[in-house]
């Protein structure tokens, strides 16, 4: 009895939460499908759309990655002085100072591939076999609910005028299947059921830019050089790293090592006898990323527009340096990088070495029309060929101006107009003297002939390069063609359908003409009523 | 003969159209209205020509290739490209719509820009291009966006127009929002009219922003100027409030329907959107690439563009929504305008970064 009673117990027990688990299932299920159809909304797409704009709009008002004064003194123009500071804590405790590398941005954005990949994946297959689906001809009185309807009474018998419809049927671009119907025909065609595609196309070039981002910022690097003119050098600056001096020292000999052996990271680990991945992660910690190679600046330049302060072009002639061999040689500039090895050197800024003397190279030519090349240090002179001239360099300024006096002036630290100033002797006397500037040839003419031209101070500057091996970037490209091309075919092209019913009619037929245009409505009916001036046309002809 | 005169041309031949699309409006008299079309067409062909010499003359002066002597570098040639594509998209439409009633507005609107950019003092020189612009993305990247520009323009007006003819009741949330809207554009072009009149200055318009923009009207030394141009900005807002359906009634006039109006709407930003897209984000990135070595670094001209973007993706997206049909959507559409127009100016004369060459060194 009391076994009965338990096996009852326990089958009721069995029963209960087997039921219970059901509902629980159920309610799961129900749940899941719910979030499912949140992620997939459109809805949700228009929220996420406008978050990420009503943000990026904070982002690009407050500087981002900034010293925190400038936010604070633009803070301060919104919101008064009082209470800039308070609202900097708070907009900087949110991460809108550096708001594209928050955690809050990056969810939104994989919030947005989500719902981009949820809602393709929830509407493809049912778009796919709209896609697919064969066109079949329809009941006469469904071709009265078509968004496109014709009518048109033409003399004759279906059989008779039955070419001239097929005819008007081809004429507007349609490939038709025909069906026989108890008093005439019917004709059924489709085209662009691809073009449904388009908005998946496009949404999908969205992802894969997200996943060229991600791979580019997984396996390349962004990083930056100042290369003096006549340096080379083996490695970049990814970021700076604060480093103790001890670590600065050690950075600095591993540099120099690399630099000894042009970069090449195996033979300088076996120098320093260390393992090759123990190197590269010492270097990263560093905030280096070895090139693998040397590169080195040849020279740098700057173009002026003819009497403008306006640059006209930035150049640097770069040498790429491997195993002590010169393997690829450039002159780069804004919107001329060069590449090798997948790493890509940009011209980005330039400037002056602080302390750097440099030489100064000029080119002399005597009135007779002999020519030398002088590579010569500040103060030093030279003597124009087949002369007993001889000049030295006096002075130099990197910006020469005139003030009102006639005074020689300098008006900036850059090389916007560089000039020398040169004192010409003969025998020990004083013969002439004056500034030569290296933008005006005019300047370097002596009296009697004589051409002392400034080519260059060379070693004073330096090119900055921003430097970047980006292995995404080629799926950033594809998704960009895969993207231009969804957007063309989501909004120039479109799916069209066409019904023509040839039906007889007192000896004569009436064509009843239905269609649909998922787009673009108003092209398809001028197409259509084409279509009728053509029957109409073959039935004059026919008459 | 140079670019100016034809430039004058097309100013005085767009405002005489105007009147005479008025006319047209209070006649209806097909003949007037061919005459306004005339008109505009001569105008719109002699700013063509206008800009092509333009063209010629810089290709000449900078001595670079045909493709990077676009005139389309500054602030002043950028403008009289927009008035260009903003007509160019008014006579399709008035083409494919066979309806002149636009005219009226869109003429004006061209006139009075071209006369404005023309008395402004903007800088007319023909300037030599610095390094990042040398390049043959230049061409691709700013005639596209700026097509795409004057799309999204007047997808603004006839989306305003559309919440005109919408709206009914003056507690309506439709009818406030466009009344305001068109009494803030009102209140700033008033605004910068009287800075005009007050300074009587000819200077870069970076420069006049950042030193004369609403000095004489909100950001006035004197407290008293700034109470009162809040008071009337106020009183402006009120009178388009309150005689706001007289606008109704003149544009039912058109002969335009609602539903016409949200067409046009959609279909300027059907195209205007793929060609801000790939002329606009998709070129500007890879040029961006090839000069600086990123394509994207979100600096604010990039991230405005993106607002942009997003806010008519807004727009597309919102036209599948039961709740968001008609007038949601042209409240969007509005406001996207409001994006371009930041994006265009306010990133260049009020905020920093790598593309604001067009601001002050």
């Amino acid at each position: 009895m009391n076994n009965v009673c338990i096996i009852w117990v326990k089958i009721y027990l069995a029963i209960f939460l087997l039921k219970e688990f059901f509902k629980l299932a159920q309610e799961r299920k129900a749940i899941t499908e719910r979030i499912w159809e949140l992620l997939a909304s459109v809805k949700l797409a228009i929220v996420i759309f406008s978050l990420i704009s009503l943000t990026a709009v904070i982002g690009t008002v407050l500087e981002q990655r900034a010293e925190p004064a400038r936010n604070i003194l633009i803070l301060t123009r919104l919101f008064g002085e009082t209470a800039a500071p308070t609202v900097y804590k708070i907009v900087e405790r949110l991460g809108f100072t550096d708001m594209y590398h928050s955690w809050w941005f990056t969810g939104l954005l994989v919030l947005f591939s989500t719902n981009i990949v949820i809602c393709s994946l929830d509407r493809l297959p049912r778009i796919w076999r709209l896609i697919r689906e064969p066109i079949k001809p329809i009941k006469a009185e469904h071709i009265e609910t078509a968004g496109i309807r014709r009518e048109v009474l033409l003399k004759g018998k279906p059989e008779k005028l039955k070419g001239a419809v097929t005819g008007a049927i081809k004429a507007i671009g349609f490939n038709y299947g025909e069906s026989k119907e108890d008093k005439g025909y019917q004709f059924y065609c489709q085209r662009g059921n691809y073009t449904r595609l388009g908005v998946y196309i496009t949404h999908l070039s969205i992802i894969l830019i997200l996943i060229g981002v991600l791979v580019g910022i997984s396996f390349g690097f962004k990083g930056y050089i100042n290369l003096p003119e006549g340096r080379s050098y083996p490695a970049v600056f990814l970021q700076s790293v604060p480093l103790t001096p001890q670590e600065e020292q050690d950075r600095d000999s591993i540099l120099n090592t690399l630099e000894a052996f042009w970069g090449n990271i195996f033979r300088a680990s076996e120098q320093l006898g260390i393992k090759e991945e123990a190197l590269k992660e010492k270097l990263k910690r560093y905030g280096v990323e070895p090139l693998g190679f040397s590169v080195r600046c040849d020279d740098f330049d700057v173009e002026f527009y003819d009497n403008s302060q306006m640059p006209k072009r930035y150049t640097s002639w770069l040498s790429v340096i491997e195993d002590g061999k010169e393997v690829l040689k450039k002159a780069i500039g804004v919107n001329d990088p060069l590449r090798y090895k997948g790493i890509t050197f940009y011209q980005s800024s330039y400037g002056m070495i602080p302390g750097a003397s440099g030489w100064f190279i000029l080119k002399v030519t005597s009135n007779t029309g002999a020519t030398e090349i002088k590579r010569l240090n500040f103060g030093g002179s030279f003597t124009i060929p087949g002369t007993d001239i001889e000049g030295v360099i006096k002075d130099f300024s990197p910006a020469l101006s005139f003030d009102k006096q006639g005074r020689a002036i300098t008006f900036s630290e850059m090389m916007i107009n560089p000039a020398v100033f040169i004192e010409f002797r003969e025998g020990g006397k004083q013969k002439y003297s004056g500034w030569i500037m290296k933008r005006n040839l005019l300047t370097g003419r002596t009296p009697e002939g004589h051409e002392v031209q400034f080519i260059d101070l060379w070693g004073v500057q330096y090119t900055g390069l921003q430097v970047r091996r980006d292995p995404g970037v080629w799926i950033v490209y594809l998704a960009s063609v895969t993207m231009s091309l969804g957007l063309l075919i989501a909004f120039f092209m479109n799916h069209r359908k066409l019904w023509v019913r040839v039906v007889e009619e007192k000896g004569n037929t009436r064509v009843y003409i239905g269609a649909v245009a998922n787009k673009n409505r108003a092209a398809f009916e001028r197409k259509i009523d084409k279509m009728i001036i053509l029957l109409r046309k073959a039935e004059g002809e026919d008459r | 003969m140079n670019s100016s005169v034809f430039f004058g041309i097309s100013t005085m031949a767009y405002i005489i159209a105007m009147i005479i699309y008025i006319t047209y409006l209070a006649f209806r008299n097909r003949n007037i209205g061919i005459i306004a079309t005339t008109v505009t067409v001569i105008g719109f062909l002699s700013q063509t020509m206008a800009i092509l010499m333009r063209w010629k003359e810089f290709y000449e002066i900078s001595g670079m290739g045909i493709l990077r002597s676009v005139p389309l570098t500054n602030l002043y040639e950028s403008m009289i490209f927009f008035v260009w594509c903003l007509i160019l998209g008014y006579l399709v439409i008035e083409f494919r719509y066979k309806n002149r009633s636009f005219g009226a507005f869109v003429t004006p609107v061209a006139g009075l820009a071209l006369a404005f950019i023309n008395i402004s003092g903007m800088s007319k020189e023909i300037q030599p291009l610095i390094p990042a612009l040398q390049s043959n993305w230049l061409l691709a990247h700013v005639t596209m966006s700026f097509i795409s520009y004057a799309a999204f323009a007047l997808s603004f007006s006839t989306g305003l127009m559309y919440l005109i003819l919408k709206a009914d009741k003056k507690t309506q949330a439709t009818y406030i929002f466009w009344t305001f809207t068109l009494g803030i554009f009102i209140t700033l072009l008033l605004a910068m009219a009287i800075d005009f009149l007050t300074f009587k200055v000819a200077v870069k318009p970076e420069v006049f922003i950042k030193s004369y923009l609403f000095k004489a009207s909100f950001l006035n030394s004197s407290v008293t100027t700034r109470i009162v141009s809040w008071v009337l900005t106020a009183a402006i807002i009120l009178i388009i409030w309150r005689f706001g359906t007289t606008l109704k009634t003149i544009i039912e006039r058109f002969n335009i329907s609602a539903e016409t109006l949200d067409e046009i709407t959609y279909k300027s930003i059907a195209i205007g959107f793929p060609i801000f897209t790939l002329g606009g984000l998709i070129f500007g990135a890879i040029w961006a690439d090839q000069a600086w070595g990123t394509y994207w670094s979100w600096d604010p001209k990039e991230t405005w563009s993106l607002i942009t973007w997003f806010v008519y993706a807004f727009y597309l997206h919102g036209r599948l929504l039961r709740g968001w049909r008609g007038k949601g959507v042209a409240i969007v559409a509005v406001v996207g305008f409001t994006a371009v127009i930041f994006t265009y100016l306010g990133v260049n004369l009020l905020l920093s970064g790598l593309h604001a060459y067009g601001g002050i060194e």
